[in-house]
């Protein structure tokens, strides 16, 4: 089960975020303060795993991340993930944003937040990823293509 | 609007309160347009969770979406419903969501069994009855659906996987299909086809086939398979191997396969890569068990990763190790550990090592000093963040001991010594948890070093310690607690005085109760002298649970007027019964609480860590106390004598085994005696660096050297543990077991002394390392197969006596009952016994039930009516027989039951026997229900038939109330539940037979004659459960109270108590009759 989806800059500035339980915007605030911390000590040439947060949930979890230019994405998740999927699963997170975008880059999560096809592509990720119907997102870059040349029938997925 | 959501959105994800918006979300999800309801429905599975009281204003929006015939209304509705929902509201939308399953575009099928799972993961209970559906969207034509489908079936085969193995066929198909690439192309990833589902796949064969030989066949091929096509150096399909691999690993195993996940996890763990090194380290911890060997093989690749720059690596190493740590490689696995604590800085990898190495110093510590050694450096770094019972266990067992007195003195000098030496250096600052262990075995034992220490040293540093400002007032209190041990042993001290002094004006309320305390012990040494006996921390300390010491304190209040106390239940119980009745809870509460805080004075005071007429203190400070006495008490545990018996010799058996190793590897053996220079000599010649490593290795892995040694190794390890556990649980259940338990321990021991002889011979030429170890191992092959005989044969010993009692227990509810069952061919009516054909029998699975003889009822020249009760579980059956004596076929027969306002016939009235051949027998069944209840009530009938006129028979049969009851199996627990509940209860008493003196044998005659089921019996009380079919409960509660027998019955139903205990007293006064006329019978000759 994946608990929560982040993304923040190198600064640790948090730039999308979705909880799967229920935290209170503190503590939403303060995980990914911890989680920032905890990525950023690390080298580039180590391993992308972590273990051990103490925030969600304790133990079990694991937090997964990749950086990419100025952004970390980080998927916190529990033992019943496999952590190479998941890996994957950022990959085809941040190729369906650059789909989106052509060429994304920080400043379009900046910008172009209001943009409702920005505000659904990572929902919908994000929403066949809580679902863990993962063998969907290759289908789901197309829709967000069709969103992008199409303005007015954005994704409704 | 729109806008201003999508901005609140992201307002709410930068960390601002924005939950004055969020009712503007559902408001812009029920009335926009599409785009306006897409962003609204975003925004609402954004900012709300669960239980937000604002989500049930979203559900009658969801109901009108989920009807409406545009597709893309739907599709959000459901998608918001698979994301958040509350859970009371699930009945409003699930018959939608159940139609939905059946719509024609695959993409609404999907997202509603995705909703679904969703229902499944909150509430489990209200999807029950669409399980079948389920099966269907597995089977479903589009891949997505069938996808969805899996996590519902993921989740339900976690939970139970017995109940799916007849999916497995099923799931194994699909994974060949998605191997071979059946799937169409957008479901590739990096030309991998669908990776994520293959993910899936394997996560519910593994489960499916864990310890399940036959379901393991049948996924061999396709894993074999899966292996096979996954070598495209990529990613996903790493992780597609990965799965196979714990897939392998988890199911019945199969040789080729295991050699093929084998070198796969080698592919891991020497890869370059360092995140597939870091799963195949995961694979190697996973496998170690079953497989010591792939550790041996990869032993260079671990010691290298235990030097790797990446903590998190190294931490993953440290637990493959923490795996394969024995007797023998405790010592660097543990410096290992250590090592890696100190660099660390992170409260979860603290708190999680921390625990780990203490576990492993107290299962494998080859020596006193080494263990005192190691728990220090885990206090000290551990300390505040480690979990409570590890000092807790720590204390326990030097309290405890292994029996062997001498031991256990040095054991508790060397402690005492090295706190001392701690406690001398000025400014150090330890943790909480660490000083008051260091307080409480000071406390306890420095009596031990009076011979070299004096009492005020030791005092003079503990009063040091109170003044620090780092100590918290717990610790304050351990210390003063110990202060108070010390000074018990010794006559007037200046320290004491000083103390007494100091902390008499005390701003803190706690620390100055504890100086007057103190004050008043030392003025009246005997009573110091009692309370603080020496070293009698293991000593048992009766407490008065009845607390008889307040009868007195009872008796006044009593004799001014209060309430008799009674127990919580009992006024609950008065409570329902009578609503109006005077409300007696005040008095039984009052005197309660004031009982209880006596109570406390009076269980405290042995401990010696108050008086009674101090504790009308603050509350925090008999908080306080009552904290700082119940770890004490923690620790005081009591062991028999016999029952630590056996751990004691374990344990110095596996000491000599390993004084006997250090000599083989003159590393081994230094580092046994110095652990600390191990690391020194590592940093000393880096260009022996790889010399050393292969030493290290040859250390670590010293217990796994030879693939026999391994494997028993491991086994006897288990023995040895099993011995603690089972001292443990001995000590508890009873002391009989003890004897035996020593009886293995000394058994599995003996060979010992001839196997280290056989070392010393060998220890001579160093370079036969592997040879000694083989001879060492070979002294394990026997030490273990004893010390596994006898257990074995004790477990199956205890086994055959079990035996005949499960035989018994499925049967014994009617099987005792030989009074009225029969079987049929046993006693055959006179009438028919001549002619074979016509005996009545029953089928055979009528005939597993118990069942009553068959009678005949009535019969004429051409029929004859036979009758056979079946008592199954679930009715009453009554199954008729209809012979044909004549000669000629019968045609039309009728059989008819009038209508009884007591019972019902679930089948209807009437049966038709269309023909009944000459010579023959034909039978009809019925099932019959008790409608209103009776004693004893006759169900009237008549059989008509044709031949040359019309004749009808009448019979009439004969039905009791005990025929409709059967026994009901409940708990204690769930008994004293129902008890409550219950309203119309019946009390009689009823004289017994003094041949049934005892409760259980007049139970016992009640459950064979009555079907009861006797759930408990507690002294001269027990409890008995039984259910009036279909299924009106009824509960028993019987005593025995001189000769009497006092039955208490209670039943939702007001008749059934009156008419059952009727049934009681008559079976009673059979029994009695029947035990007279046998004192008669022995009498009179």
């Amino acid at each position: 089960m994946i608990k929560a989806i982040l993304i923040f800059n190198n600064h640790g500035k948090p730039r999308l975020s979705k909880f799967y339980q229920r935290y209170s915007e503190d503590i939403q605030q303060q995980i990914i303060r911890e989680t920032f911390h905890l990525v950023s000590k690390r080298d580039e040439n180590v391993c992308n795993f972590l273990e051990g947060g103490l925030l969600i949930g304790g133990s079990d979890n694991k937090l997964i991340y990749r950086h990419y230019a100025t952004l970390y994405f980080v998927f916190c998740v529990d033992s019943s993930e496999s952590e190479l999927g998941i890996l994957d699963l950022i990959q085809v997170f941040v190729e369906t944003l650059d789909k989106c975008f052509e060429n994304v880059c920080e400043l379009d999560l900046i910008f172009h937040v209001d943009k409702a096809g920005l505000a659904g592509a990572p929902a919908r990720a994000v929403s066949a990823v809580k679902n863990m119907n993962l063998p969907e997102i290759p289908r789901n870059i197309n829709i967000g293509d069709i969103s992008i040349k199409v303005p007015n029938l954005p994704s409704f997925k | 609007m729109k806008e201003c959501m999508v901005r609140l959105i992201y307002c709410e994800m930068l960390g601002y309160e924005s939950s004055f918006g969020y009712i503007h979300a559902i408001k812009l999800a029920q009335q926009g347009n599409l785009l306006e309801k897409r962003v609204g429905y975003l925004a609402v599975s954004l900012f709300l969770h669960e239980n937000h009281e604002l989500l049930l204003l979203l559900v009658n929006t969801v109901v009108k979406d989920l009807q409406s015939t545009n597709l893309v209304e739907v599709c959000m509705a459901l998608t918001v419903v698979s994301q958040i929902f509350p859970r009371e509201m699930i009945p409003a939308v699930l018959p939608l969501i159940e139609d939905k399953l059946q719509h024609s575009k695959e993409i609404i099928r999907r997202k509603a069994v995705q909703a679904l799972y969703k229902f499944y993961l909150i509430a489990p209970n209200q999807v029950q009855h669409i399980h079948d559906k389920f099966r269907k969207a597995l089977c479903d034509r589009d891949v997505g659906v069938m996808a969805a489908s899996l996590h519902i079936y993921l989740q339900m085969i976690k939970e139970n996987s017995s109940g799916y193995k007849d999916l497995t066929e099923s799931f194994v198909t699909i994974l060949k299909q998605v191997v071979g690439g059946k799937l169409p192309i957008d479901f590739n990833y990096h030309s991998v086809p669908a990776p994520w589902l293959q993910i899936q796949l394997l996560r519910i064969l593994g489960l499916l086939g864990k310890d399940d030989p036959r379901t393991s066949e049948l996924m061999y091929d396709v894993l074999d398979e899966s292996l096979r096509r996954a070598e495209i150096n990529h990613n996903i399909t790493y992780a597609i191997l990965f799965e196979c691999v714990q897939t392998i690993y988890t199911i019945h195993p199969k040789p080729d396969l295991l050699e093929k996940a084998a070198k796969c996890i080698g592919k891991f763990v020497l890869s370059p890569k360092i995140n597939l090194k870091y799963l195949g380290l995961k694979a190697l911890t996973y496998v170690i068990q079953q497989d010591p060997n792939l550790a041996l093989q990869h032993q260079m690749t671990i010691i290298e990763c235990l030097d790797h720059p990446d903590p998190i690596i190294k931490r993953e190493t440290l637990e493959l190790l923490y795996r394969i740590t024995n007797g023998q490689n405790v010592t660097v696995i543990v410096q290992k550990m250590l090592d890696y604590l100190k660099q660390s800085k992170e409260e979860y990898t603290i708190i999680n090592l921390v625990s780990k190495i203490a576990e492993l110093a107290e299962k494998y510590a080859p020596a006193n000093e080494w263990f005192i050694q190691t728990m220090n450096a885990v206090f000290s770094i551990g300390g505040d963040v480690m979990h409570p019972d590890i000092p807790n266990n720590f204390l326990r067992l030097l309290a405890e001991g292994f029996d062997d007195e001498k031991e256990d003195e040095q054991l508790r000098l060397y402690a005492v010594q090295s706190y001392l030496g701690l406690l001398e250096e000025e400014d150090a600052v330890y943790p909480q948890k660490f000083l008051q262990v260091m307080s409480w075995v000071l406390g306890e034992y420095s009596y031990i070093i009076n011979d070299e220490g004096d009492p005020e040293v030791i005092m003079t540093r503990l009063c040091k310690l109170l003044k620090k400002t780092f100590v918290t007032s717990e610790t304050k209190a351990w210390i003063m607690a110990a202060i108070t041990k010390i000074a018990s042993l010794n006559r007037g001290s200046k320290t004491v005085d000083k103390l007494i002094q100091e902390f008499s004006t005390s701003l803190d309320t706690c620390m100055r109760q504890y100086a007057f305390e103190l004050k008043h012990l030392c003025e009246d040494k005997d009573l110091m002298k009692n309370l603080l006996p020496r070293d009698a921390s293991c000593n048992d300390m009766v407490v008065d649970a009845s607390l008889s010491f307040l009868d007195g304190f009872v008796a006044e209040g009593l004799s001014r007027g209060a309430a008799p106390y009674k127990p919580h239940h009992q006024r609950q119980e008065e409570k329902l019964s009578q609503e109006k009745a005077l409300n007696f809870e005040p008095y039984g509460l009052s005197l309660s609480s004031s009982m209880s805080s006596s109570g406390f004075t009076g269980r405290q005071s042995p401990t010696g860590l108050s008086f009674g007429s101090d504790v009308s203190g603050n509350s925090t400070e008999m908080g306080q106390k009552e904290m700082s006495s119940l770890k004490l008490d923690g620790v005081k545990k009591l062991w028999g004598k016999d029952g630590y018996l056996p751990k004691k010799e374990s344990k110095t058996g596996k000491e000599d085994k390993l004084e006997a190793v250090p000599p083989g590897s003159t590393l081994g053996g230094n580092m046994v005696d110095h652990p600390l220079s191990e690391a020194d000599q590592e940093v000393v010649s880096p260009s022996e660096e790889e010399k050393e490593k292969q030493q290290l290795a040859s250390t670590l892995f010293v217990g796994l050297a030879s693939n026999n040694a391994v494997s028993l190794m491991g086994k006897a390890d288990t023995t040895t543990q099993k011995f603690k556990r089972k001292s443990k649980i001995s000590e508890t259940q009873n002391s009989e077991e003890a004897p035996s338990i020593q009886y293995d321990a000394t058994l599995s021991f003996r060979p010992l002394p001839e196997a280290q002889s056989n070392d010393n011979e060998n220890i001579q030429s160093t370079e036969h390392v592997r040879l000694r170890k083989s001879s060492l191992s070979s002294s394990e092959v026997l030490e273990a197969s004893v010390s596994f005989k006898r257990p074995q044969s004790l477990t199956e010993a205890g086994l055959d006596a079990k035996l005949p009692d499960c035989r018994l227990s499925p049967s014994s509810l009617f099987a005792d009952n030989n009074i009225e069952v029969f079987q049929p061919s046993q006693v055959i009516p006179s009438v028919v016994a001549s002619k074979a054909s016509l005996i009545p029998s029953l089928s055979e699975e009528l005939a597993n039930n118990p069942h009553s003889e068959a009678v005949e009822l009535c019969s004429c020249d051409t029929l004859a009516v036979n009758l056979c009760k079946v008592w199954t579980d679930d009715c009453l059956l009554l199954v008729l027989f209809v012979a044909n004596r004549s000669s000629s076929a019968l045609k039309n027969v009728n059989l008819v039951f009038e209508n009884s306002e007591h019972f019902k016939i679930v089948e209807g009235l009437s049966y038709h026997f269309p023909v009944i051949k000459a010579q023959s027998l034909e039978s009809c069944q019925k099932s019959v229900q008790m409608e209103k209840n009776c004693m004893q009530e006759i169900l009237v009938g008549s059989l008509n038939y044709q031949l040359e006129m019309e004749t009808g028979l009448e019979f009439s049969v004969t039905l009791s109330l005990t025929d409709f009851i059967r026994p009901m199996k409940i708990t204690t627990e769930d008994f004293g539940k129902l008890w409550l509940s219950f309203s119309n209860d019946v009390k009689q008493n009823v004289k017994m037979s003094p041949s049934q003196g005892s409760l259980s044998i007049a139970l016992n005659t009640l459950q064979q004659k009555l079907k009861l089921h006797v759930v408990d019996i507690v002294g001269n009380e027990g409890l008995v459960a039984c259910q009036l079919l279909p299924s009106v409960p009824c509960l028993l509660h019987c005593r025995t109270h001189a000769g009497m027998l006092a039955l208490w019955l209670r039943s939702p139903c007001s008749a059934l108590p009156d008419s059952l205990l009727y049934q009681c007293q008559k079976f009673q006064l059979a029994t009695r009759r029947h035990a007279r006329k046998q004192i008669h019978c022995h009498s009179s000759p």
